[in-house]
């Protein structure tokens, strides 16, 4: 429901309001031309969202909340989970139709449970007019027929995180930016004992992130343009001749790690390169005061793209996670109102700052925070939004990509040959039967 | 003789005829649990079978399809490497958890100096919750900062780190051994309550007459501890069949499937994926294994000779 300043002043008239609305008036955010939706009489709301890598953004996010609660008095209950939690909650939640009214997903999750969300096109077209547009790759994720089911929150981007005196040491004067060059350099980094490490194990994020560059990187697809399944391909077969190469260069056991593997073993000196989030280097960052080890990490730590395979253009997946409604909630102005007071500036600039790099802005005027410059570091994540593929390339999000990606179809799928359990020809074959049950052939 | 008129007794009511009425009553008190056994077991169960014939998805309903869901995972190589795995995780465990925990009962069941102090320690395993348990296990197995593995290293036993979690036959073992330890508690004072039930004086007795040790605890306490174990060893292996925590926390599955039991490849399947019919299959292909699992210790406790001792 629309609802204009003039209103919000006849409104605050009332004796009995007139406490709630000088707050209204007297907030700069709520000062602003714009979108308005009018909380319920008594609204209160409960946001789940993922448990924090990055701590600022979290405080951040919290005191925006307080912000838009002393705004509004909407009270607004913030819970968290792990972040590989958040899935299997918000699709009970769908299921049920019982949970709290907003909450943070990942990936295509929206496009599993369109009818269970809230239609948020209004919001979200008003949003993307206001601030430059939306950034195509989390639209995709938060939009289903052409209606926003979500908006597209952040993307956390995932680049190659290095220890630049050990590149060095290996004869490499800076980063190859080719896939060729970056397997002579995983080579020559475990020939000098600091070797690299991507997970082959079911880690939600990095597994997954890992797998579809190797993928798409060789030109592969797990589907074409119609949602066919193309994965049984000669590009698949490279990709996978390519990732066997790379494994052997790798420190054992990566095909057990999880998500957060890979920043314990960098951290602890095992490793050379990882790819990961920007947390990684916040963490040595942040702690660098209080342990000289990590000092000296975080000093000897660079970030870069992850290298352009045979495809000839960065292709990679990234996490992105889209702040939906669900359709039950009782007090659907009051969330899209939350939303839309998050999103509006200052408060999603206060946000992407504090979340120093780790969130990337999903609306294009935001692209140039401060946040980006502030620490060389931080480059290779500003571009996140802009540049990302969504799963289920080269097809349609829907239902069959959200499966496919959470059966780990095309992680197994290098697993298996990497580890030697498969021919590579048996894993793709493997991998394109388990992808035609998704894809209903 | 005057004859007294029917009429002038009132007929009871209907309310107070079912007041007074023992079965009744009876019916009426089991009322509520019936309710809740509907509520809570019966349409879950029947909702999951229903599920199974659908292609429902998460936020779908989805339509009857009857046995596709079946016909895919019976040629599906990673169902029935997840039967394999259930099957081998809970005869293993189990297995283990029996022996280990029969041998620590009959040791905490001698007169030892502090007594119970033991008892309690033995059952902290199980009174920790099992996902911390298993973020400590998963640390003990870490590709690179396990504990067990630097110990062995120190002591010159091995000179690689063990990939506890990254080799299938590794991780399986891994799991099986945490789920071992986790379980051991369980068994351990449930049979360790069985013995205390054992009269003393049939040991005397048996003593008397010459007995062995191995005479007492083969022809004394086994006989009376059967029930007993039968009712632990079938909860047991219950608990094992449908673990999920352990396998979640630790490898979710991995490597490569090698540990997916039959409970997390349904929920992968089922809720990750949102593919809720080929989920709920997978759970209701779970039931055969967990009714046999009951069947055997029914049958078995109905087993006078059994319960005495004897043989089939």
């Amino acid at each position: 429901m629309k609802f204009t300043r003039r209103d919000v002043i006849r409104t605050t008239a009332g004796a009995a309001a007139g406490a709630l609305g000088s707050r209204f008036v007297g907030s700069p955010a709520f000062a602003q031309e714009g979108l308005k939706y009018k909380p319920e009489e008594g609204a209160k709301l409960r946001l789940l969202r993922w448990s924090p890598f990055v701590k600022g953004d979290e405080d951040q996010w919290l005191a925006n909340t307080k912000r838009f609660t002393e705004a509004t008095g909407v009270e607004v209950r913030v819970d968290k989970e792990s972040w590989e939690d958040i899935r299997p909650k918000a699709a009970v939640a769908a299921n049920v139709g019982s949970g709290p009214d907003l909450m943070f997903v990942w990936f295509d999750d929206p496009h599993q449970y369109p009818d269970k969300l809230h239609d948020v096109t209004e919001l979200g077209e008003y949003l993307g007019s206001k601030y430059g547009g939306w950034h195509d790759g989390p639209k995709q994720y938060a939009t289903r027929d052409g209606k926003f089911v979500g908006l597209p929150l952040a993307t956390i981007g995932n680049a190659i995180v290095y220890r630049e005196s050990w590149v060095k040491e290996a004869g490499f004067s800076e980063f190859p930016k080719d896939t060729a060059g970056f397997l002579e350099l995983c080579k020559a980094l475990q020939a000098k004992g600091h070797p690299a490490g991507f997970t082959h194990g079911h880690g939600v994020g990095d597994g997954n992130n890992y797998a579809h560059w190797l993928l798409w990187s060789h030109g592969g697809q797990m589907v074409d343009e119609s949602g066919k399944v193309a994965i049984n391909s000669p590009e698949t077969l490279k990709a996978i001749g390519y990732a066997q190469e790379l494994y052997k260069t790798f420190i054992p056991g990566t095909e057990s790690w999880l998500d957060v593997n890979n920043n314990r073993a960098f951290l602890a000196g095992e490793l050379g390169v990882i790819a990961n989030g920007i947390s990684a280097y916040n963490t040595a960052k942040i702690n660098k005061d209080n342990d000289p080890k990590l000092a000296e990490i975080a000093k000897d730590i660079r970030t870069t793209n992850l290298p352009i395979g045979p495809v000839g253009k960065s292709v990679e997946l990234f996490q992105v996670t889209t702040a939906v409604i669900f359709n039950y909630t009782p007090h659907p102005n009051a969330a899209k109102a939350y939303l839309q007071f998050m999103f509006e500036d200052p408060q999603m600039t206060d946000w992407i700052t504090s979340s120093a790099g780790y969130c990337c802005q999903t609306l294009k005027a935001f692209d140039n925070n401060p946040v980006w410059t502030a620490d060389p570091n931080n480059a290779a994540y500003a571009k996140a939004s802009a540049t990302l593929r969504p799963n289920g390339y080269a097809g349609p999000l829907g239902y069959a990509s959200a499966a496919t990606m959470a059966d780990y179809v095309l992680v197994d799928m290098f697993a298996k040959a990497v580890t030697g359990q498969a021919t590579p020809q048996e894993a793709m074959e493997e991998a394109e039967k388990r992808a035609n049950r998704y894809y209903r052939v | 003789m005057a004859v007294p008129s029917v009429a002038a007794q009132p007929r009871p009511s209907m309310l107070s005829r079912i007041s007074e009425s023992r079965n009744a009553l009876g019916f009426g008190f089991m009322l509520p649990a019936a309710a809740l056994l509907l509520v809570f077991l019966t349409y879950p169960l029947g909702l999951g079978v229903w599920l199974g014939f659908t292609d429902a998805r998460i936020g779908r309903p989805g339509i009857f399809i009857g046995v596709e869901n079946y016909q895919y995972l019976w040629n599906d190589n990673v169902f029935w490497l997840s039967v394999f795995n259930t099957l081998l995780y809970t005869v293993s465990a189990s297995i283990l958890k029996f022996v280990l925990g029969l041998w620590l009962a009959l040791i905490l069941n001698e007169n030892l100096p502090f007594k119970s102090f033991f008892r309690a320690i033995v059952l902290l395993p199980w009174v920790v919750p099992t996902v911390l348990s298993a973020i400590a296990f998963w640390w003990i197995y870490d590709s690179q900062f396990s504990i067990l593995s630097w110990a062995l290293q120190q002591m010159g036993l091995i000179d690689h780190r063990i990939n506890f979690l990254g080799d299938p036959e590794n991780a399986r073992a891994s799991v099986i051994a945490a789920n071992v330890w986790r379980g051991i508690p369980f068994v351990a004072i449930t049979l360790l309550a069985g013995l205390q039930t054992i009269p003393q004086s049939l040991y005397e007795a048996a003593t008397l007459d010459g007995a062995s040790r191995w005479q007492l605890f083969r022809y004394v306490t086994l006989p009376l501890l059967t029930p007993i174990i039968a009712i632990t060893m079938t909860f047991s292996v219950l608990f094992t069949f449908t673990d999920f925590q352990l396998i979640y926390v630790l490898t979710r599955g991995g490597p490569v499937n090698a540990t997916h039991l039959m409970a997390t490849l349904s929920f992968q399947r089922g809720i990750s994926g949102g593919q809720l019919g080929e989920g709920a299959a997978i759970a209701v292909a779970m039931i055969p294994f967990l009714l046999a699992a009951i069947l055997f210790s029914y049958f078995g406790l109905q087993r006078r000779k059994w319960q005495q001792g004897g043989g089939d």
